[in-house]
């Protein structure tokens, strides 16, 4: 346990400390730092799922108040809870099936009995659940055979059925840790291949003879355009150098060595040049709700522009940047200010930051946003692991990745 | 992301070096210095808040994300306090790659005495950064340790790479921003050796001198006066030594590296790394705390800003529009207004109509109504009543202002000072609970004063508010301290006096921006200045290679200038030696071993005698002038004998003529209106000869007429010397 709490502390630390940065890496060390929080978990013997939960839910919230602009941070966290919830539900419902299997069979009939009012309430319980839940899983649910069975009267418990209980129990909940670890991996998985599962897309939608239009850099990006590339696709790319961090110039000097035929152009000139491109390709930071996008400086513009030339404006995002909050949350910080030293070289412009002369206050100031809100209506298509998405669809993609208890992680737990 | 691999660089093993050395770092927590009084008498320096965290967190998060693995914290003044600190601080509880250690040495008063004290601990193996606990940086030093390491491997004798970065000194006053003095520095640019030094540039020279050497040796030389010192050094550790063996190295700068620069016999040379995109600046003076919170609100220092919780312990804060910092439990009026570039603390309490501006305010303070605070630095728990003003004042933490009370620019409260109702506390004033140490220890350069050292005698407030009824008007039982009393009815708190210098150099390490009149004096004189250069074809440096290819000596001349002033102390100190009953043939001795010290004329040490006894006729208690001219008249007798030892020529009467002239202008304006008198005294006393006078007022008569009041003072006395000449003739 201690050396779990060391393990977080540390990981708070380096998210404090900006030392892990972008949405892939966070992403895939919170998922780590929860696989292990889970498997050092020790169980009790009731309500496992809830003291996973709890567990989650505290460390969870140490990482997103750590940096509240890395909203990966949160997606990951609200993902793995929806996982618990989920395993716990599928467990309950094999138990019963099982139970449905068992009261056929001859053997031990007796402890059958004992046990069915424990479970048939377990069962209740993922029932009534269930009615919230997606109707994608209600077909695993379909045939529970749990309703069917009517609950004993208590006074037929007795001692000997304490003891196969906890036993049964202690079983399941070896198991039900098990297979979170397996979902969690699942997960861990995904996020590292989101980028081939992305880019495996990349034929449909880009064809020969077009001009894509990107800016900056985005590592979705780039495979996406490499994966056409190989699968020959002959097409041009323009490339927004993405001031001030000119992460553009990167991309370039990438598809180059790719053998892609690469323009760069500076953010100023993507209006002039829209009129010729056939559709714009960009990387996102988080993708929110209601499909607003939160991408890096600069992308709104271009955005905006694409609307106006009827330009298709495709955005590319693995599913764990897909966030379940709206922009207009109170607790969605949705910028991050950088150092000014990005755009002006402090040396030159020292003298206009002389506080003794000029009453004190300084006149200069200079502003350095990380990144840009593009509205849902911005948006002509998401491309996400999972396939090509609407940004009005994003809402079932939600309610399939998370539960909507969890979309609070905060002020359940404090309160 | 440079941090990152900074981090990873230093954490992954070297292959090539086995035995490899984790990178180590010396941070002094202390600056040796009196510039932070009064508030470091009772808190040292690098645990005053600075945007709410105490400095020396930014400067162990700094060593942190540098990849240093083992800081030495070297405490001296406050050393408990500092301990304390670091014990409950997260610094020490981290496990992992970053180690902070405390060094305890309680005698040190200066860097010297510090690095003396941590080679005797043997506790630095190899290269170490050497950084004070005031400094804030976001750099890398990834690649000035790869240079420091490689050029080492070269050459032996490079011992330090000292961190410099561009910024323009303002071009009026010939400060930078930090409100430090203009630094001059000679670096070779191929190598990037630091050939010069010079921190104390004397503006009324427009001119540096260089050895000639210099320019013999090295090819090209860049000279630079936009280069800050950011005070972080990397050292190998012959630093160590090489103080151990010069035990009278005191400072880093003026000692050390000065030293070193002019050794040639050792040989050992400094290099310079300059940083561009990278903040890194020292806390040195309360104008630089005020550059550099601006600095951190505006971002600068990025990841080391409010919002990002880079250290653990402060709570998280929102950033809005304009660079406004939120804690998420203030509790603001909605009338209350927070204008740009402010940072309001967790639990402080904001009442109706009130504003604030560009200013910084920590955790649980209280802010009445109607109350405006601009450019100012409040610390926690202060409390501030309805309708004060502040306006570029820091206040420190447990302050209680009362209604009404305004702060004029620059006011610095120290700890738990208590102002009372509708007092108005002028400009630049200190106001701290503890006394003033008397002057003589405070030249020294000790962060605290000893309990035993003399106290300045001032009334207590105290006294006044266990006599709550008595009048407000001060009662004036010291006239020199009466001015104590502006604390007000129910204050609590002695007001410092400022130091020699006065306002004069008061202004220039306020947190109050420069007043406008001295802006404008500045920016005359910089014209005229220009005008002087323009006359002078060859500009700044061609000027200076003339300097060094003439004959002059280097590095002597100089000096010269900068110990003129040392000279006449000299020489007025031996004076009241000689007023104290030393015989006058061992007056003269000193001041002629004096002169030769100093290596000044025969007409200096007249000018400076003559100084002497003005000042100690003056000395002597006087009601009018005619007081003051008998006082003058018997001094100037009985040192005649003295004085006439040293006037042997005309040129010497001259300048002591021009001395006295000087004086009656600025520093003993008591004598102007008796100059003619005083004049008449001198030649019948046989000090000055006629010859002497005369061609003194011929000298004047091409001047300015402001120059001319003496003469024309003296006109009746120099037309009756005129005739009296012409009649010998005749």
């Amino acid at each position: 346990m201690p050396d779990v709490q060391a393990l977080v502390n540390d990981f708070v630390l380096k998210l404090k400390r900006r030392k892990i940065e972008g949405s892939h890496a966070s992403a895939r060390h919170t998922a780590e730092l929860l696989r292990s929080v889970i498997s050092h978990q020790r169980m009790r013997q009731t309500n496992q799922a809830g003291a996973l939960i709890d567990a989650v839910k505290a460390v969870g919230e140490q990482l997103i108040a750590a940096n509240p602009v890395e909203l990966a941070v949160g997606n990951i966290v609200r993902r793995v809870l929806h996982i618990i919830r989920e395993e716990d539900l599928s467990s309950t419902a094999t138990a019963i099936e099982g139970l449905g299997l068992s009261a056929g069979s001859d053997d031990d009939d007796e402890g059958q009995y004992e046990d069915r009012p424990a479970l048939s309430a377990a069962a209740l319980a993922a029932a009534a659940r269930s009615t919230l839940r997606a109707p994608s899983l209600q077909t695993l649910l379909g045939d529970i055979p749990g309703s069917a069975v009517t609950p004993q009267p208590p006074s037929s418990w007795g001692d000997s059925e304490g003891k196969s209980k906890s036993a049964d129990k202690n079983l399941r909940s070896r198991k039900l840790k098990h297979d979170v670890i397996e979902a969690i991996n699942e997960l861990i998985q995904d996020i590292d291949t989101c980028h081939e599962q992305v880019s495996e897309q990349a034929v449909e939608h880009i064809h020969q003879n077009e001009v894509i239009l990107t800016l900056g850099r985005s590592r979705t990006v780039k495979e996406f355009l490499c994966a056409a590339k190989e699968k020959n696709r002959s097409f041009r790319v323009f490339v927004a150098e993405g001031a001030p961090r000119y992460q553009g110039h990167v991309l370039a000097k990438e598809l180059v060595g790719k053998g892609i035929q690469t323009t760069v152009i500076t953010d100023s000139a993507v209006f002039a040049m829209i009129s010729r491109v056939n559709m714009v390709i960009v990387g996102a930071h988080a993708i929110m709700a209601n499909g607003g996008v939160v991408a890096p400086v600069g992308i709104n513009m271009v955005a905006l522009a694409a609307q106006r030339h009827a330009v298709p404006f495709v955005v590319v995002a693995g599913s764990h940047k897909l966030c379940p909050l709206y922009p207009h949350n109170s607790e969605v910080l949705l910028n991050d200010l950088k150092s000014p030293s990005d755009l002006v070289d402090f040396g030159e412009f020292s003298d206009c930051m002389d506080f003794g002369s000029h009453g004190g206050s300084p006149l200069l100031h200079v502003v350095n946003p990380a990144f840009d809100y593009v509205p849902p209506k911005l948006v002509s298509l998401f491309i996400t692991d999972t396939g090509g998405h609407n940004p009005s669809y994003m809402y079932r993609l939600i309610a399939d990745y998370y539960s909507a208890d969890d979309l609070v992680v905060k002020q359940r737990s404090t309160s | 992301m440079a941090q990152k691999k900074g981090l990873r660089s230093s954490s992954s093993d070297d292959p090539e070096e086995l035995a490899r050395v984790p990178l180590q770092a010396v941070l002094l927590a202390d600056s040796f210095a009196t510039k932070f009084r009064p508030i470091t008498l009772e808190r040292p320096k690098v645990l005053l808040p600075l945007v709410n965290a105490p400095m020396i967190d930014y400067t162990l998060a700094w060593l942190e994300s540098v990849g240093v693995e083992e800081a030495f914290v070297l405490c001296c003044a406050h050393s408990q306090q500092v301990k304390d600190y670091l014990n409950k601080s997260q610094w020490m509880k981290q496990q992992g790659t970053f180690a902070v250690q405390p060094i305890e040495s309680r005698d040190s008063i200066s860097a010297g005495d510090a690095l003396r004290a941590i080679y005797n601990f043997g506790v630095i193996r190899g290269d170490f950064v050497l950084v004070s606990g005031d400094t804030v940086s976001n750099m890398s030093l990834k690649e000035a340790l790869q240079e420091h390491k490689e050029r080492r491997k070269k050459d032996p004798l490079a011992v330090m790479t000292m961190v410099i970065k561009q910024s323009k000194p303002s071009s009026l006053t010939h400060q930078t921003r930090l409100g430090n003095d203009e630094i001059l520095m000679a670096i070779d640019p191929d190598t990037k050796e630091l050939l010069y030094y010079e921190d104390k540039t004397d503006q009324s020279q427009r001119f540096i001198t260089l050895d000639k050497m210099l320019l013999a040796n090295t090819p090209t030389l860049h000279l630079h006066n936009d280069k800050q010192d950011c005070y972080i050094d990397i050292c190998s550790p012959e630093v160590l030594s090489l103080f151990t063996d010069n035990f009278d190295y005191q400072h880093l700068r003026r000692h050390f590296v000065k030293g070193l620069l002019v050794d040639d016999l050792m040989g050992y040379k400094i290099f310079t790394h300059e940083i561009h995109s990278s903040y890194a600046a020292r806390i040195d003076n309360f104008r630089s705390y005020d550059t550099i919170s601006k600095d951190i609100i505006q971002r600068w220092a990025y990841p080391m800003v409010p919002d990002v919780q880079y250290f653990g312990s402060c709570s998280q804060m929102k950033l809005d529009r304009l660079g406004i910092y939120k804690a998420p439990e203030v509790n603001q009026s909605r009338t209350a207004q927070i204008r740009a570039f402010s940072l309001v603390g967790n639990g402080t309490t904001i009442g109706d109509h009130s504003e604030i501006s560009n200013s910084v305010i920590g955790q649980g303070c209280t802010i009445g109504r109607n109350v405006s605070i601009q450019g100012s630095y409040i610390w926690d728990n202060v409390i501030i009543e309805d309708d004060c003003k502040l306006s570029h004042a820091l206040v420190c933490d447990g302050v209680h202002l009362r209604a009404g009370v305004v702060l004029e620019p620059g006011v610095i409260l120290s700890f738990k000072v208590e102002v009372g109702q509708k007092i108005v506390i002028p400009a630049y004033s200190k106001v701290s609970l503890l006394p003033q140490p008397s002057k003589q220890d405070s030249d020294e350069e000790l962060e605290y004063a000893d309990a035993n050292s003399g106290v300045v005698e001032s009334p207590s407030i105290t006294s006044i508010v266990n006599t709550r009824n008595v009048d407000p008007v001060p009662d004036s039982s010291d006239a020199e301290h009466s001015d104590t009393s502006e604390v007000g009815i129910s204050g609590v708190g002695y007001i410092w006096l400022t130091s020699e210098g006065g306002h004069e150099e008061e202004w220039r390490h306020s947190i109050a921006p420069i007043p406008a009149e001295k802006l404008m004096e500045f920016f005359l004189s910089a014209h005229a200045d220009l005008e002087v250069s323009n006359q002078d074809v060859n500009s700044l440096p061609a000027s200076g290679e003339l300097q060094v290819d003439s004959e002059s000596t280097g590095f002597d001349d100089g000096e010269d200038y900068r110990d003129s002033a040392d000279f006449e102390k000299e020489v007025e100190a031996t004076f009241h030696r000689a007023l104290a009953g030393v015989n006058q043939d061992n007056v003269i001795l000193e001041i002629n071993s004096l002169r030769l010290s100093y290596n000044m004329s025969h007409a200096d040490c007249a000018g400076s005698l003559f100084y002497s006894i003005m000042r100690s006729a003056l000395a002597f208690p006087h009601s009018c002038n005619r007081e003051l001219l008998l006082n003058t008249g018997k001094e100037l007798g009985r040192w005649k004998d003295l004085l006439k030892h040293y006037l042997k020529t005309i040129d010497e009467e001259i300048e002591v003529l021009l001395k006295f002239e000087e004086m009656c202008l600025e520093t003993a304006k008591e004598f102007a209106p008796l100059f003619s008198a005083i004049l008449n005294h001198l030649y019948e006393k046989d000090i000055l000869s006629e010859d002497a006078i005369l061609s003194w007022a011929e000298e004047k008569e091409g001047a300015d007429e402001s120059d001319k009041i003496f003469v024309k003072q003296s006109e009746q006395f120099l037309k009756w010397l005129r005739e009296a000449s012409e009649d010998e003739d005749e």
